[in-house]
């Protein structure tokens, strides 16, 4: 019995049971690897269009009461009048910082262990090139995060279980005394010590292959999307350098036409196109800042895949360590009742030193130990089964991850290859009018 | 019907520019030498010779005899009238090719030569073909050749003798190759020339077999000649340059300028797509890398991957192209300019002598009632190099327009290509992209 309860949680069999029971119970709400119409059903995104359509920059007091400036954004919700009956709530507007963002995940991180919980857009930029502003300020970052921001509470609305959460539907719907609410919860109280969470890494003796696979992925996906990333920013200086310095053509062009009578008119005009030509960088660059954007979301899931993994290690770290303490108490009363001493211990010191005991003491000890068991038992088989939800659960929300996931990717691929074609036809325009102009020189 | 045959369009202008150009370069002695070239298109070598010979009695300040091929003379203007008919491409009568570069090692030192091929239909040569290996100071004999006999005349550039450190190795395919062009152009320039294309020392170059000979028998004598010329340079004070000659010195000063800033941004750009063809090298790789930890993704990720590799060939490809094609043009058109300004020069310094005459014949007006044939004859050299440089500088204008035409055109050729071969390769994967469509 021992060596079943400290089988991992994310044991084959529970994975078994999940699939067994599409229908019934509580189950029948969680996702089914694949269809995305069925689980979407009672989704919030379905009931209520979520846009935050704003940003504004503000100043006020902070908690130490310090003058500061900080960005609002503006939430707007409306009902979708398709798919309500009756419930025709009136559009709904209100402003969020972004650390009422920050407040708000960390409580679905802390209430929803076993979700991958949609990532936030960074809290600084980073990745920058010498022409993209790393001010938090900037229009143009604080315009990226709007969308980023907006497409977390997208995802959050669109999360089959997450969704339906209240904290989260009052952070939309609620201005005031949101933030009294959430803290109410007590969230803070139930987050687990990341120092604990490492002192489970390293001691868990048992965990679940697949989550061990998970995380090791989520590490190497996180280091090959940074590398991708950083390099990315370093390719879009030097193609930002290539164009801009053809716009030296058109200014000398331009000067060259002064003094040139047949070849004047065909050099001026080519000069211009020279000058579009280095201009057209801007936007190409700026677009794919929104493509660097949905990779930065990927390289932070891999963060929120990590904390999904660190949950399941400090379970199985706590089921491990409750089975080795009733294992523990059950070999104590073992020893006590048939008197015999494998291993040293204090116990068997004092009676040495003390003489024995007396056999109602060891009686009451041995009652005492079998009550200790007997709620060892149940504790164990309560993590057990606690272990096996959370692995079944979290598994497939994991498995809804990874669609989503592949779905995301290769539509920001997709994105990206249009967007390359879209500036080589520009490159292919802007040089074939130059050319025209160059033919008539 | 007024004459002007030097400023006649270049091989590649159109046929009928011609005879447009000859309308609009005036030139007194050439009106009845004009309509006899209209008669008949073709020269007669018996016409060519004796005129020819008429100019002789002409010469440099210092008394360096000029050389036949003077404009001043009625034969020179008739021959040039022809061979700027000539230029049309059918009638074409001396066509020059360097290629097949080949190393030669000996004790003392390595060297290339070129073969410079001839075929011709002039009667001039005794031959209609000649092949011949030069190597790079033959070139350089024959343009400072051409620069003492042909003071008037504005001589081709050749490629730059010294490599700049570190740039390139002398022996490189690649040196040898872009060297080879511009020797190859620095014939056809000079083949195309009216007046150049009759010099002596041109033709012995193209048909000698021991040009070193022929080298050896002329120094002596060159070295007295060539001394007396630079007797001449020094200070000299030119009272009024003509307007149009200030202009074209002006003119010049911009041009280089402005040649020299395109000859830096186009190497900025080279560099730029250099570093740029870094950074991409290393970014195309890495969606390899991710696609090796994906198992859906893994198809599209190796086909951005391999996308930004065909991007960065066709970038190197690009750049290797300017590189080669473009720099050099700009170069040489530096150095051409350079040739001009030093013909301006000459001209100036022709002018002052003839003006210092004049200012001596006015002080003794008394004695002599009539301008002595010496000063007349200074009169003839400064407008007969006037004119010659009038016709090269207008060729010169035409062959710029023609060669920057096709400079920058071959430079929009080469984007566009770029352009395409990248739209191909990102065209080719959205289809892998797209592919196998939500199933479930």
């Amino acid at each position: 019995m021992e060596s079943a309860e400290a089988e991992p949680l994310g044991a084959s069999d529970g994975c078994q049971a999940g699939e067994a029971e599409p229908g019934s119970g509580p189950a029948a709400e969680e996702p089914d690897g694949g269809a995305a119409g069925t689980m979407m059903e009672d989704c919030l995104s379905k009931k209520i269009e979520i846009t935050v359509s704003e940003a504004e920059k503000r100043t006020g007091r902070n908690a130490m009461n310090m003058q500061e400036t900080y960005t609002a954004y503006l939430i707007e919700t409306r009902a979708v009048e398709s798919q309500t009956e009756g419930q025709c709530s009136p559009p709904d507007s209100l402003w969020r910082r972004y650390s009422e963002f920050e407040l708000l995940r960390n409580y679905l991180l802390v209430n929803y262990p076993h979700i991958v919980v949609p990532p936030l857009p960074e809290k600084r930029a980073e990745f920058v090139w010498h022409k993209l502003s790393a001010d938090n300020m900037d229009p143009d970052f604080v315009e990226r995060r709007r969308i980023g921001l907006e497409n977390f509470l997208i995802r959050v609305a669109s999360h089959p279980i997450i969704c339906q959460d209240k904290i989260f539907y009052s952070f939309l719907t609620q201005e005031g005394g949101w933030k009294e609410m959430v803290n109410e919860t007590g969230f803070q109280l139930k987050a687990e010590s990341r120092l604990k969470a490492l002192n489970a890494t390293f001691r868990v003796k048992n965990p679940d292959r697949r989550f061990t696979e998970l995380k090791h992925y989520s590490d190497e996906l996180q280091s090959v999307i940074s590398h991708l990333l950083r390099v990315r920013a370093r390719v879009a200086d030097r193609l930002y350098g290539v164009y801009k310095v053809h716009g030296n053509y058109g200014r000398v062009f331009s000067e060259w036409s002064a003094i040139e009578k047949e070849m004047g008119d065909g050099l001026q005009s080519a000069g211009h196109h020279m000058d579009v030509y280095a201009a057209s960088i801007d936007d190409i660059l700026e677009e794919e800042e929104h493509y660097a954007d949905q990779l930065k979301e990927y390289l932070f899931y891999a963060e929120a895949l990590r904390a999904v993994c660190r949950k399941h290690e400090l379970m199985q770290y706590d089921l491990e360590m409750a089975a080795q303490d009733l294992a523990s108490k059950k070999q104590q009363c073992e020893e006590l009742a048939t008197g015999t001493l494998r291993t040293f211990s204090l116990k068997g010191m004092t009676s040495k030193l003390f003489g024995q005991e007396t056999p109602e003491q060891r009686e009451g000890k041995i009652k005492v130990l079998e009550e200790q068991i007997h709620e060892g038992e149940e504790q164990l088989k309560s993590k057990n089964v606690e272990g096996r939800e959370f692995v079944k659960s979290a598994w497939a929300d994991i498995e809804r991850f990874k669609e989503q996931k592949n779905h995301d990717l290769k539509e920001a691929l997709i994105n990206y290859a249009v967007m390359q074609i879209s500036m080589c036809k520009k490159g292919i325009q802007v040089w074939t009018n130059a050319k025209e102009c160059f033919s008539k020189m | 019907m007024s004459a002007g045959g030097g400023g006649l369009g270049t091989p590649r202008a159109l046929p009928s520019s011609g005879p447009r150009a000859l309308r609009d370069m005036p030139h007194p002695l050439a009106a009845s030498s004009s309509e006899e070239a209209a008669a008949e298109l073709t020269p007669s070598p018996d016409l060519l010779l004796p005129r020819s010979f008429a100019d002789k009695d002409l010469s440099l300040p210092n008394g360096t005899p000029v050389d036949t091929s003077s404009p001043a003379s009625s034969s020179s203007l008739l021959n040039r009238l022809q061979l700027d008919d000539d230029l049309d491409a059918e009638t074409r009568d001396l066509f020059v090719t360097v290629d097949d570069p080949k190393k030669h090692i000996c004790t003392m030192e390595t060297y290339i030569t070129y073969r410079v091929t001839t075929k011709t239909t002039r009667a001039e040569f005794d031959l209609p073909e000649y092949s011949v290996r030069r190597r790079y100071q033959d070139f350089d004999w024959l343009k400072n050749k051409l620069e003492e006999s042909q003071p008037t005349h504005l001589i081709p550039p050749l490629p730059e003798k010294f490599v700049m450190k570190g740039v390139v190795d002398r022996f490189s395919e690649e040196f040898v190759e872009t060297r080879r062009k511009a020797l190859d152009k620095f014939l056809k320039r000079i083949a195309d020339h009216p007046v150049l294309s009759f010099n002596e020392h041109f033709s012995v170059f193209l048909t000698a077999k021991d040009l070193n000979a022929y080298k050896k028998q002329g120094m002596a004598l060159l070295s007295k000649m060539g001394e007396s010329v630079k007797y001449v340079t020094g200070g000299y004070k030119l009272r009024s340059r003509p307007l149009e000659f200030a202009a074209i010195g002006d003119y010049l000063d911009t041009f280089v300028l402005k040649l020299g800033t395109i000859d830096r941004i186009a190497q900025r750009i080279i560099k730029e797509e250099l570093e740029y063809l870094v950074e991409l090298r290393e970014y195309g790789p890495v969606y390899s890398t991710w696609g090796g930890l994906e198992v859906e993704l893994a198809e599209p990720l190796e086909g951005v991957s391999a996308c930004i590799g065909n991007c960065c060939t066709a970038l190197e490809e690009l750049s290797d192209d300017m590189t080669e094609d473009s720099l050099p043009v700009l170069r040489e058109y530096i150095l051409y300019s350079e040739s001009m300004k030093n013909v301006l020069k000459k001209r100036d310094q022709v002018q002052a002598e003839y003006e210092a005459k004049l200012e001596a014949v006015a002080l003794k007006k008394e004695e002599r009632p009539k301008v002595p044939a010496d000063v007349e004859k200074c009169q003839d050299r400064v407008e007969c190099f006037n004119a010659d440089l009038k016709a090269d500088m207008e060729r010169w204008q035409n062959n710029k327009r023609q060669d920057f035409r096709q400079l920058l055109m071959g430079m929009a050729d080469k984007n566009i290509q770029y352009y395409e071969k990248c739209l191909t390769a990102w065209e080719s994967i959205i289809p892998l992209l797209q592919d196998k469509p939500e199933t479930k």
